[in-house]
């Protein structure tokens, strides 16, 4: 069953990180309103290869929008039009018969081109590294329950944890902070008894490393918020400021 | 080769205690002078490599997504068992052993499951040390709901995101090593061959998939944490990476591969709506809590649900097993919806789908309390079907989700191949026929963070203490062979594509050894997957080289190996000649429609051998010995 919507899709081409890029044009024909937006590059891949030529790249894994590895920047928007919702969730019903698409890659210099719109986002991983845990080896541990947690407290620790690490905050920043993707792992251990021990070194560290990769100030035009596709909530950049001149004052 | 299970004697509830005590340590200087090789970073490969290297081990990690914290138990909703009795209402070690037992069909392995049983305590602990948000009641104590196959409350749940939640928890604790200099953490790299030196695994070949370089990496054990091969199917609610090539590649090197046909067909996903579809979506079993499934009473109703006054309606599920009602075990709601849509009753265009409806829950508990409940969930299937299930039933059909069936594995974890180990789904041991909901990331957690950390060190403490080097000939062989196979997909030049390939692959397994199986239709399916296999190696059409990000040899390479399985696991299939779990073959059955086991001749582990592609694998039977469980019918009513 394939449908009868018709596109017109401009698409950021690179065959490396060193090589420039460029837009490519493509018609996306036979599009039923039910696939997933992925689901229509897949028909427009399977188009490409059967006329010999190189289908486009791009990062997708659980297409359940939870993975985070998708990552495609559509009309000017991370994850396109719809509010809290991945690439992968994202539905063509949502576009019209006859349609122009742009879709391009992530654009940061913290995130390098690795191939036409999969993006080198391991700068995240190194910022986690530098300071999201607690530092709690196997087995030294006590009973679950002997750590009360006021539900409140729980209950926004996981709206913050709900991160998905896939840099919509960063693509959607002017200037490529990635404030909203530190301040989320900040808060919920901030928020939580079992974070308190390292509260100071882990957002001084996060921050310094986050610096390091070259990520940009925060803007304060939440468009970050506005883009994410977890809905995290800008307070989380509020809370890790705190968190951060506290950790300064007092250290 | 014998099978030896390795299992400790003496009675059930003492074996691990015992069995620890007698395995050999490593001491703590000598613990850095070995080296190991963690393949995967879901729940399992990231909370083996992070204990491991806390220990003191140096670990290597790999993972094809760009980032640890992408692998598909990322994608695990409802929650995560354990025996912590916190509900006072009847759990414990023994009640959560026996339920896995029994839910798995009894073909597990008694003395595993008891030890997974005893652990799932730990591993709760050990996710709320780590800053895991759990979901809490307002005395901020944990909460609890209750899943299939179990008559307590004794799911941990962090909202319909348990996988996401501890997932990324083990990550944190890999990435503080990975910090702390003990784990390099190799991403985008996929494994294409295990080495085998002198009979023992020392390394694996892997691909960078930017570069395209092939890589030798060395060490003195190896561990596969691949998770499942259900994309066998094609339409499942697995990531589209998941792959089996890790765990075939070993299974080709002499690595014996457990009950293939042990497949996890889950009741509650999202139906297929048209040909273009690339994968199903899982909803919750959790919903079961509260979610009651139905089918119209009369054939080819096609009302609006709304419409089907109560009368007319078939709460079938609540009918036929009043004690379990929505929550029996997968493989029997999974069955019974078939059943309902081959009779007639089925809802939807399709007519492939049963009702999951949460009007009296909505009713009962006001639209807040649902929301808070399964609010991710409500808005993923409204995302998915443009349908709001706050205001009409959830359409929902059953899909391949896990597969119990994996690399057999002894009492250590270590599979037939010595220094080469299998965690989590990637292994054969726990589950049974059947696995039970939100038994996955406890089995995962309890391998990597329990069991692996003790057990690999028995095996390291008999290696020589200098680092194993990448100048053997087998890794010379290794690559060769990688390469030759990479050329080989190259060159075929054809017409089709590998997801032309695994559309076809995919179809076969499901019309043939999909939820019911019967020996005339595994004939034709064995004949069928051959004549696909030679028609991939003539017809394959892969673009672009070798030497760049090429997503689309990647894929080809995985489903060459995803068709040979799929052979094995209708052999397996095939030679099992009784129903249990989620195998059902259509020939034994009791007179009302369930499984019917043959213990007398089937009581065993079906370990296959690989004997090349082109001969049969060999069978080799590992023998279930029940101690202390009496085997009887599975009844939820």
């Amino acid at each position: 069953m394939s449908g009868n919507m018709n596109l017109t899709l401009k698409v950021w081409r690179q065959k490396n990180t060193s090589a420039s890029g460029t837009f490519e044009t493509y018609q996306a024909s036979g599009i039923s309103p039910d696939m997933s937006f992925l689901e229509m590059m897949d028909v427009v891949n399977e188009d490409l290869i059967k006329q010999g030529k190189d289908p486009i790249a791009f990062d997708h894994d659980c297409r359940e929008g939870i993975c985070g590895m998708c990552s495609m920047y559509i009309n000017g928007r991370a994850h396109g039009p719809l509010k809290g919702v991945t690439t992968c969730q994202l539905h063509m019903r949502t576009f019209k018969d006859g349609d122009t698409i742009t879709i391009e890659p992530w654009r940061s210099s913290a995130f390098p081109v690795l191939k036409d719109l999969v993006v080198d986002r391991s700068a995240f991983d190194r910022i986690q590294q530098a300071g999201g845990f607690v530092s709690v080896n196997t087995g030294s541990v006590q009973d679950a329950n002997s750590i009360p947690v006021p539900k409140e407290n729980a209950d926004e620790a996981f709206l913050s944890a709900a991160c998905i690490g896939c840099g919509a905050c960063v693509a959607a920043c002017k200037n490529s902070s990635a404030m909203l993707f530190v301040s989320a792992k900040v808060s919920q251990y901030a928020l939580l008894p079992q974070g308190q021990v390292e509260r100071a070194k882990r957002v001084v560290n996060m921050v310094e490393q986050m610096d390091q990769e070259g990520f940009g100030n925060c803007t304060n035009t939440e468009a970050c918020e506005a883009e994410c596709p977890k809905q995290i909530s800008v307070s989380n950049i509020a809370r890790m400021n705190r968190e951060y001149i506290k950790a300064k004052l007092f250290s | 080769m014998a099978l030896n299970s390795n299992t400790p004697s003496g009675p059930l509830s003492e074996k691990w205690d015992n069995h620890k005590f007698n395995l050999k340590l490593v001491n703590p200087a000598n613990k850095r002078k070995y080296d190991v090789i963690i393949v995967g970073t879901g729940l399992a490969g990231a909370s083996a490599a992070a204990s491991l290297a806390e220990l003191g081990y140096n670990v290597k990690t790999f993972c094809f997504q760009d980032s640890p914290r992408r692998a598909h138990s990322i994608a695990a909703q409802g929650g995560v068992n354990a025996a912590k009795n916190y509900r006072n209402d009847g759990d414990s070690v023994h009640r959560l052993f026996y339920d896995t037992i029994k839910g798995g069909d009894y073909r597990a392995r008694e003395a595993n499951v008891y030890r997974l049983a005893q652990v799932s305590v730990n591993i709760i602990d050990q996710c709320v040390a780590q800053g895991v948000p759990f979901a809490r009641e307002y005395g901020g104590l944990l909460d609890n709901r209750s899943f299939g196959g179990a008559q307590v409350s004794r799911t941990f749940y962090a909202k319909g995101q348990t996988g996401q939640q501890l997932l990324l928890g083990a990550y944190s604790a890999m990435n503080r090593q990975i910090g702390a200099g003990k784990i390099q953490s190799y991403t985008r790299h996929e494994m294409l061959d295990l080495v085998v030196v002198d009979g023992k695994a020392r390394g694996i070949i892997a691909r960078d998939m930017v570069t395209g370089k092939i890589e030798r990496h060395a060490a003195h054990a190896v561990v596969l944490c691949t998770g499942g091969y259900g994309n066998v199917f094609y339409l499942t609610t697995y990531a589209r990476g998941s792959n089996a090539t890790a765990i075939w590649r070993a299974h080709k090197k002499g690595a014996y591969f457990g009950n293939p046909c042990f497949t996890q067909i889950h009741p509650t996903c999202i139906p297929v709506s048209g040909d273009h579809q690339s994968k199903l979506t899982l909803m919750s079993e959790s919903l079961r809590n509260d979610g009651r499934i139905w089918v119209p009473m009369k054939k080819g109703d096609n009302r609006r649900p709304e419409d089907i006054p109560e009368n007319e309606r078939d709460y079938y599920l609540e009918r036929i097993y009043p004690s379990f009602g929505n929550l029996v075990p997968r493989d029997i709601a999974s069955r019974k919806a078939k059943e309902m849509c081959d009779e007639g009753r089925g809802v939807g265009a399709s007519g492939l789908a049963v009702y999951l409806d949460f009007s009296e829950a909505i009713n009962r508990l006001g639209q807040k309390a649902v929301e808070a409940r399964y609010g991710n969930l409500f808005d993923m299937y409204k995302q998915i079907t443009g349908e709001d299930p706050y205001k009409t039933p959830m359409r929902i059909y059953p899909a391949v989700h896990y597969t119990m069936g994996g690399l057999w594995v002894d009492y250590n974890l270590m599979t037939t191949v010595p220094g080469l180990y299998a965690c989590g789904e990637a292994n054969f041991s726990d589950h049974g026929a059947n696995r039970l909901g939100a038994s996955a990331l406890m089995q995962g957690l309890a391998d990597g963070y329990f069991v692996l950390p003790y057990t690999i060190g028995d095996y390291l403490a008999g290696e020589e203490r200098k680092p194993i080097t990448t100048d053997h000939p087998e890794f010379e062989a290794a690559e060769k062979n990688v390469k030759g196979m990479i050329e080989k997909l190259l060159s075929v030049k054809g017409t089709k594509t590998s997801h032309d390939f695994q559309r076809e692959l995919g179809l076969i397994m499901w019309n043939h050894c999909g939820m019911a199986r019967n020996e005339k239709g595994l004939i034709e399916g064995i004949e069928k997957i051959k004549a696909l296999r030679q028609d991939f190696w003539s017809n394959i059409m892969v673009p672009g080289s070798g030497e760049e990000l090429n997503q689309n040899l990647e894929k080809a390479s995985r489903v060459a190996d995803l068709i040979e399985l799929g052979e094995l696991m209708m052999h397996d299939a095939l030679h099992r000649r009784e129903s249990c779990g989620g195998h059902f073959r259509e020939e034994y059955q009791t007179p009302e429609g369930e499984a019917l086991r043959d213990d007398d001749n089937f009581a065993y582990v079906a370990a296959w051998e690989f004997m090349g592609v082109d001969s049969p694998a060999k069978l080799h039977k590992e023998e279930l010995n029940y101690e202390t469980v009496k085997r009887s019918q599975r009844s939820y009513k």
